[in-house]
């Protein structure tokens, strides 16, 4: 005869001193563990639960300026940084952190228009109304900047010429610059005449942008509704696609400097690959009126739109319809949002004369979080993401308070569009077949595309 | 080798994969292949360190030369095993308050005790002291533990109470009224309870409600919960098994198992297997995929219990026996047996978890005897750990209790949740499919060749005469059918010999007189 039986003594499985850790074991069979499934899918109810409770993006106001933001700029440089202009041609400089003004740079006589900032984070370029172009040093911030708020810096130089500016880029790599206006001007710190200007047609150009990895790429958006390639190696722009409404601004995509994504006036938001203009690879759409201003988070997993509804959204890159819908009572018009450097958080300009900090997730913690927490979330994270389609989770994790006017406004929108759908269906239904074709929407908003 | 690793695999991947190629959507197909290929990951991962996680060996029990395994005695095995195990084997004799049934915390730590006449009590196992005993002087028909040792509730004579630890009382459940059986669904912190005159109750032990009350409508002797799904199964007086889950007042299976009383009830830890006993003497041991017989074994049993390992024990009057899976031959054979002394009236046969240990209660007392092979070797620390400290058992509790799950979770297959249901077929068919419906169906019949029939019957005029008939009969089924469509959908139109209140009358449709 054999036998053996299950002999556990007391010192194998404590520990010895009252010091050492308790002693763990494990056993992952799932027999031990019943209704596996249905815990995991509680746990997700309650993680969907738990984010809507910690939902509270807003940070706080920066409230200094005496009229609507009209742009802003991050300092590529420095992370807490970031500047402001507004309508009445002031210009700041503020510490998110301590949501304080820095530093002051006063000169511009009317709206200033256009704001950014060199790569290395030295110097600062503001474009206005007041047909000016102007360059600034950055103050490198100390410590005691933030005991003497209210100093004012006096510009590097200020170059004028004969039409009102509306839009200023930097080159990510390298000293120029290119400002938008009656035409494009493409400017080198040193000079004080442009190095060259582009011009096609006759209609203002309401954004200009650098795209981040090829240093003489170049996209403008114009009043004609137009979307155009400039290459600075070239003496003529490269190509132009004419959408059916105007481009209010445009956002290189960071990590896939091929695309990029429009700001439009008809409420929703283009994504294009710049060698294929003719067709828009995504449309994102959930805004309520136009557009007013994009920006990519470092990422290039997502970005942030400011429009005219007075709200902030969040979509991801290739989505439909965004992930995060930002309002408050007092918040109006938005012309200008940012991501942060660290892709954290998002700042928002608007006509209520405030700069607002908003988190980029919603229930995100903010502090200093324990690698315990931190694994927590991870999973909470994980068991969302599995459970999202299962209906009792998905409400939760969709649902999002809307204002009663957005909310009205967009019933309204899709009510439009459920119409014009089925007015299409029935048209298509009583016409020979084949005869009636109906474009998707990435391709119908495109009036042509020129070379 | 490489056979080993792969049940072991099986093992974690808890079932069988999606099925992928009915997918027509591209996307979602290839990031579930993705997901499916982790989890096969996972599970190889899971399986491979398994042997450094779980150092332990199971017990177990061989016999040499002629000998059988059924002939080994108790004193045989307490001469070969530990001094630590051989203190496992003991009878406590006390002949004045039983029969006694017994019951284990989940980690298999504690045991609660309790006599017909009136004695309930928790012992420690692992220091074998006596933890608190009380005299509650009524009867005691059953104990069983809460979620952890501090609570257990016992079935006295007019109602159930809740005790802790201490022996204070702390609820009188009076909704469940002269309680025959109790269980304690841990994941769900239910205590569901079957009375006298056959009424099920559950009652949610954190907030106190009464989840559930149904009428069984037949007296029962056997409860048992199937661990892996949460379904309550009742054992009857005429024979029948039901299933219940607290949120439907109808039985989910109701199954005629013997031709007599219900006696004894166990479930398989995996859900797939139970074993009944009735007292038409035989043991029925069932697959609950097929709801089939797997085995039927002579014999009677006033108590059955499957172990963690899939040992099956079953008591009757002194003598117990304990059967074991035959993995050759797919069926349950002898493995084990034990008897008492002559007078002895088996009341409870229990595994304990985690140890090869049977407790039995019985009518003199309670003992427990070594069932080598019995309990999984290797707990889980943070699933039943019984070398809980006080502090991982307070932890422990608020876990539990933030994984509470809802009522509605219990269902047969447990597996549902979180799946989708497919995409319901339209009720009502359409205009044009009711068109070619009929369509089809009249040429069908013009189709038919018409018999040739005896010449004064055979007029052309006749002929088309009949062809006319029988299209009329071939579409009739289907005009039946939309009048009654139409006249269903008037009736629920308000009308006046609808009884309505006097304020709402003025808006009902009048006749045209």
């Amino acid at each position: 005869m054999r036998v053996k039986v299950i002999s556990r003594s007391n010192d194998e499985f404590t520990r010895e001193r009252s010091q050492d850790l308790q002693r763990v074991f494990r056993n992952f069979d799932p027999n031990l563990r019943p209704l596996g499934k249905a815990v995991e899918y509680v746990r997700a109810l309650n993680a969907a639960k738990l984010d809507k409770i910690f939902a509270r993006p807003f940070i706080g106001a920066m409230d200094g300026h005496l009229d609507a933001i009209s742009c802003m700029a991050k300092n590529p440089n420095y992370l807490k940084g970031i500047f402001s202009g507004s309508m009445d041609g002031d210009i700041r400089l503020w510490d998110i952190a301590s949501k304080r003004t820095v530093c002051q740079f006063p000169g511009h006589q009317g709206a200033v228009r256009g704001l950014t900032a060199s790569t290395d984070g030295r110097i600062l370029v503001s474009c206005g109304t007041d047909c000016t172009v102007r360059l600034w040093t950055v103050p490198i911030p100390t410590l005691e900047e933030f005991y003497s708020p209210g100093k004012s810096s006096e510009p590097l130089a200020i170059y004028t010429r004969q039409n009102a500016f509306r839009a200023v880029d930097h080159q990510w790599d390298g000293e120029q610059f290119a400002t938008g206006g009656a035409q494009v001007d493409l400017w080198n710190h040193n000079r004080s005449q442009p190095i060259k200007s582009f011009e096609w047609g006759t209609d203002t150009i309401l954004s200009v942008k650098f795209n981040p990895g090829e240093p003489n790429i170049l996209a403008t958006s114009a009043s004609d509704r137009s979307i155009t390639i400039y290459d600075l190696r070239l003496s003529s722009p490269v190509k132009k696609v004419i959408l059916m409404t105007k481009t209010n601004a445009i956002a290189w995509n960071p990590m896939e400097p091929m695309n990029l994504t429009a700001a439009n006036e008809d409420t929703n938001c283009y994504s294009f690959d710049y060698r294929k203009l003719g067709e828009a690879k995504n449309v994102h759409k959930d805004h309520v009126s136009a557009v007013m201003d994009i920006d990519y988070s470092p990422t290039g997993r997502e970005f942030v739109t400011g429009s005219y509804d007075r709200t902030v959204r969040i979509f991801p890159y290739n989505g439909g319809h965004s992930r995060e819908i930002y309002h408050t009572k007092r918040m109006q018009r938005v012309f200008c949002v940012k991501f942060s450097c660290d892709a954290g958080y998002v700042i928002s300009g608007s006509d209520d004369t405030n700069l607002r900090v908003w988190k980029a997730k919603a229930s995100e913690q903010l502090g200093v979080v324990l690698p315990r927490e931190k694994r927590k979330h991870e999973y909470d994270e994980s068991l969302k993401n599995r459970y999202k389609h299962i209906p009792e989770v998905k409400r939760i994790v969709r649902h999002r308070h809307l204002p009663k006017l957005i909310f009205k406004a967009g019933r309204l929108r899709r009510e439009m569009i459920e119409a014009a759908k089925k007015k299409d269906e029935r048209r298509k239904a009583h016409s020979a077949p084949g005869k009636v074709v109906t474009k998707p929407l990435r391709l119908r908003r495109t009036v042509k595309e020129i070379e | 080798m490489a056979d080993d690793l792969e049940a072991k695999v099986k093992k974690y991947l808890r079932g069988e994969g999606a099925n992928l190629e009915v997918l027509n959507d591209k996307k979602l197909k290839t990031q579930l292949a993705i997901r499916e290929d982790l989890y096969g990951k996972s599970a190889k991962a899971a399986a491979d360190v398994e042997k450094w996680l779980m150092p332990s060996e199971g017990g177990y029990l061989e016999a040499e030369g002629i000998e059988k395994t059924w002939n080994i005695t108790q004193e045989s095995i307490a001469r070969e095993v530990d001094i630590l195990s051989s203190k496992n084997q003991h009878d406590i004799i006390l002949p004045d308050l039983g029969p006694y049934t017994v019951d284990f915390t989940s980690s298999g730590r504690y045991m609660a005790i309790a006599g017909r006449k009136g004695h309930l009590a928790v012992v420690d196992l692992k220091n074998m002291s006596l933890v608190k005993e009380i005299q509650v002087r009524e009867t005691v028909r059953d104990v069983v533990f809460l979620h952890n040792e501090l609570f257990y509730a016992a079935a006295q004579k007019k109602y159930p109470y809740i005790y802790n630890q201490d022996g204070t009382e702390l609820h009188c459940l009076k909704e469940h009224g002269p309680v025959r059986k109790l269980q304690f669904l841990k994941n769900h912190f239910l205590l569901a309870s079957i009375n006298k005159i056959g009424h099920l109750h559950y009652q949610d032990v954190t907030a106190g409600q009464i989840v559930a009350n149904f009428r069984t409508a037949c007296r029962s002797d056997a409860m048992r919960v199937n661990p892996f799904n949460g379904v309550v199964s009742l054992g009857h007086s005429v024979g029948t098994v039901t299933m219940w889950k607290p949120t439907s007042s109808a039985p989910l299976v109701k199954m005629l198992c013997h031709h007599g009383p219900i006696s004894a009830l166990a479930f398989h830890s995996n859900g797939h297997l139970m074993a009944t006993a009735g007292r038409d003497r035989k043991i029925k041991i069932w697959d609950l995929r097929k709801y089939d017989t797997l085995q039927t074994l002579p014999g009677h049993a006033i108590s059955l219990d499957f172990s963690q390992k899939g040992l099956l024990a079953y008591g009757n009057g002194s003598s117990l026996r304990i059967l074991r899976n035959n993995s050759d031959s797919q069926s349950y054979e002898r493995y084990m047996s034990h008897s008492f002394l002559k007078g002895y009236q088996i009341n409870k046969v229990l595994f304990r978890p985690y140890e090869d240990v049977l407790g039995i209660g019985h009518s003199m007392g309670w003992s427990s005897i070594l069932a080598p092979g019995s309990g999984e070797p290797n707990f889980d620390s943070w699933v039943a750990n019984p070398f809980e400290t006080s502090k991982q058992r307070r932890e422990k509790e608020v876990k539990s209790l933030l994984d509470k799950l809802p009522p509605d979770t219990i269902m047969l297959n447990p597996s549902k949740i979180g799946s989708f249901k497919p995409p319901r077929k339209k009720e009502k068919p359409t205009k044009e499919e009711r068109e070619a419906e009929i369509e089809a169906a009249v040429t069908a019949v013009k189709s038919t060749e018409v018999k040739k029939k005896t010449k004064g019957r055979n007029k052309p005029s006749r002929r088309a005469k009949k062809r006319q008939e029988s299209i009329a009969m071939a579409k009739r089924p289907f005009l039946e059918q939309q009048m009654e469509e139409y006249n269903s959908g008037q009736k629920r139109k308000i009308s006046e010999e609808v009884q309505l209140p006097p304020s709402l009358q003025r808006f009902a449709k009048r006749k045209v007189v």
